[in-house]
């Protein structure tokens, strides 16, 4: 069945019935490249969702203030609750088994100046444990660490993009800037995968700032890191117990919606990997649909092609072809078709996805891609499937009586 | 070589059944040139498809070279034709994607013979018909009367017990019948068993022995001096 006569003459056939080759090796290629990118689409949304949170760590928990809106234990309703340093050496102090680390986080915006060079920039003042909130990178110099805060040093630690816009192509470690009327000098310069705005930052000690507004102990806001070893209903647990804590300090009524806000990360890549799961299923019925619609579209194709070469099959038959040999005649032909225009349609859809890289990011797709295997696996699929879908117009031909073929025009 | 005997055959067509053959009886010799005439309609090609195993009779016996042909599933049948019948159609039947050397290296593919040795083959048959320059055209290329001695060549390469024509000189005109049957003639004469459907008295007259089918029964088998083709033919 498989001897390299039969296959010459499989060849001949195809390289003699240009249309019907081109139609049916159309399809399957098509389906395939439509498989592959679509798939490489969905991959590529839910590499985008994913960055949202790789940007930052995961095990934290944001606090904000707010306003109350009960009265409780005789202070009135809206009352605007304000955190200070006490506040972070209490939850350090009261939760040591599941605190990982604390710090603060005071927003300001101001004006930078170096040399002739000035622009706005967003300072953060931070504990030296921000770094590992936000995932900071370091590309030269050193972060803020714990001598800074205590000592309330005036460094500055600022974004790749702040060097490039005040420093051109000057070494900006060592230099001093004018940051909101005060110098700062610059100790670290850092990068950060979270785009183009977390990269105009400029980190500053907290301390520093509480210093320069008064010297008070006022702060904005805090980040709480947790330990990962505590899981997603550890954290949970975590932050319900914390939530009741500070609730308490502040005076807020324990039903109180209102007093604090917090934004809890773990839970957030909860449910993000549920959406993206969801996203992927979706993906994936789809490019299934895509492959079932090739299926279809090469069994139609089959019965076309039994069809069409109804009286052929009878000459043949005359000849001497037994409906084994009939069989192979159209199934050998058909598989050969499906695998070189399959695999040619994945070829094509892989050199797609690769060459798109970064540039449907506006659309949300990024890097996509598909793994070789479910590639490979989808092209095997619909050849075996194709195969069978042939088979049945294929035996139906075998089946025919020769006498009944021949008559047909 | 040939051994028919109450043969019958009908057509169902819905809850009608049109009953063709009603009983033939039939015997032909190794090397016999046989003529079926009849009318249009009188059942010729039936016979001729159930002698070469194309359809199947509803009852009735056939022996041909000794073997009773009866109950084969289509595998056996395709081998039998394979081995013992050639077959040679009014409308020729040749596969139009292929040239004329590979129709008729067809049947030895069949046989599971090589390449080399069936192409080599088919040409030497082809030069038979007188084609041989016209081996790599393809059959639209080709006249009507080329056709049908490609498709005789086609017919002998296989080298068959017994030869079945059907109408072969149907859609041609009387100088290219006359070749057709000169070359029919031919083969004859070297041994071969030959029948020959046609509804044309002079083509008949070409062969040896003329069968008359009429309402579904043979009603007059006989012998009959041969007219040789070759001589209407320059
Ligand atoms: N497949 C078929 N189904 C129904 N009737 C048929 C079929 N083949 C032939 N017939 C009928 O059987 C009769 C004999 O046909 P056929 O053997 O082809 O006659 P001939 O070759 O002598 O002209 C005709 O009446 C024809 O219409
Ligand atoms: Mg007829």
């Amino acid at each position: 069945m498989f001897s390299r006569d039969n296959w010459k003459e499989i060849f001949e056939t195809i390289r003699k019935n240009k249309l019907r080759t081109f139609l049916s090796g159309f399809t399957v290629a098509l389906g395939i490249f439509i498989f592959v990118s679509l798939f490489g689409f969905g991959n590529g949304l839910i590499n985008t969702f994913d960055e949202f949170f790789q940007d930052d760590a995961t095990n934290v928990f944001f606090f904000f203030p707010g306003r109350t809106s009960e009265p409780y234990k005789g202070y009135k309703s809206d009352r605007q609750i304000e955190f200070d340093n006490s506040d972070l050496a209490d939850i350090e102090k009261n939760f040591p088994m599941v605190l990982e680390y604390i710090t603060p986080r005071i927003t300001r915006g101001s004006l930078v100046r170096y040399k002739s060079e000035s622009n706005n920039y967003t300072t953060r003042a931070v504990g030296e444990s921000h770094q590992f909130a936000e995932k900071t990178i370091m590309m030269k110099g050193r972060y803020l660490n714990t001598l800074d805060i205590a000592d309330k040093t005036k460094y500055a630690v600022i974004g790749r993009l702040v060097e490039q816009d005040l420093f051109d192509d000057e070494e900006a470690l060592g230099k001093f800037i004018d940051i909101g009327g005060s110098m700062f000098k610059v100790i670290g310069v850092f990068q950060d995968d979270g785009g183009d705005n977390e990269e105009r930052m400029i980190y500053l000690p907290y301390t520093t700032r509480q210093l320069l507004e008064m010297n008070n102990d006022k702060i904005d806001q805090f980040i709480v890191g947790f330990k990962p070893e505590i899981g997603y209903t550890g954290a949970m647990a975590f932050e319900r117990s914390l939530e009741r804590f500070i609730k308490e300090k502040k005076y807020i009524a324990p039903d109180d919606e209102n007093g604090i806000f917090i934004r809890n990360m773990a839970d957030a890549l909860q449910q993000n990997q549920q959406f993206a799961g969801v996203l992927q299923l979706i993906v994936a019925f789809v490019a299934f649909g895509t492959i079932i619609a090739g299926i279809i579209g090469i069994s139609n194709i089959m019965v076309f092609v039994v069809k069409e070469r109804t009286k052929e099959l009878g000459i043949r038959k005359a000849l001497g072809a037994t409906p084994g040999n009939v069989i192979s005649t159209i199934l050998l032909e058909s598989v050969f078709i499906t695998t070189i225009s399959g695999f040619t349609g994945m070829l094509l859809g892989v050199a797609l996805l690769s060459s798109l890289g970064d540039t449907l990011e506006d659309y949300f797709i990024t890097d996509p891609y598909i793994n070789t295997g479910t590639a490979i696996f989808a092209t095997i699929a619909l050849i075996i499937f194709g195969a069978i879908a042939g088979y049945v117009p294929a035996n139906r031909a075998a089946k025919i009586k020769p006498i009944v073929a021949l008559r047909d025009e | 070589m040939i051994e028919i005997k109450d043969l019958h055959k009908s057509y169902k067509m819905g809850s009608n059944s049109l009953h063709v053959l009603k009983g033939i009886n039939f015997k032909a010799e190794d090397g016999e040139l046989v003529a079926i005439m009849g009318s249009s309609g009188s059942g010729k090609s039936t016979l001729l498809n159930i002698l070469g195993m194309l359809d199947e009779a509803d009852s009735g016996e056939y022996v041909l070279d000794g073997i009773p042909i009866k109950n084969l599933n289509e595998t056996k049948a395709a081998k039998y034709r394979n081995k013992f019948l050639g077959f040679v159609f009014q409308s020729f039947n040749l596969i139009n994607y292929k040239n004329a050397m590979e129709n008729v290296s067809l049947p030895l593919y069949y046989q599971g013979m090589g390449r080399k040795e069936r192409n080599e083959k088919a040409l030497k048959y082809l030069e038979q018909v007188g084609l041989k320059p016209w081996a790599t055209h393809l059959p639209n290329e080709l006249s009507g009367g080329q056709k049908q001695r490609v498709a005789i060549a086609r017919a002998m390469a296989a080298e068959p017990k017994l030869l079945l024509a059907d109408e072969p000189t149907g859609a041609l005109d009387s100088t290219t019948s006359y070749e057709v049957m000169d070359l029919i003639q031919k083969i004859n004469d070297a041994g071969n068993t030959i029948l020959v459907v046609t509804h044309e008295e002079d083509i008949a007259h070409m062969c040896k022995r003329i069968i008359h089918l009429k309402d579904g029964v043979i009603v007059e088998d006989k012998k009959v001096k041969q007219v040789r083709a070759a001589d209407y033919v320059q």
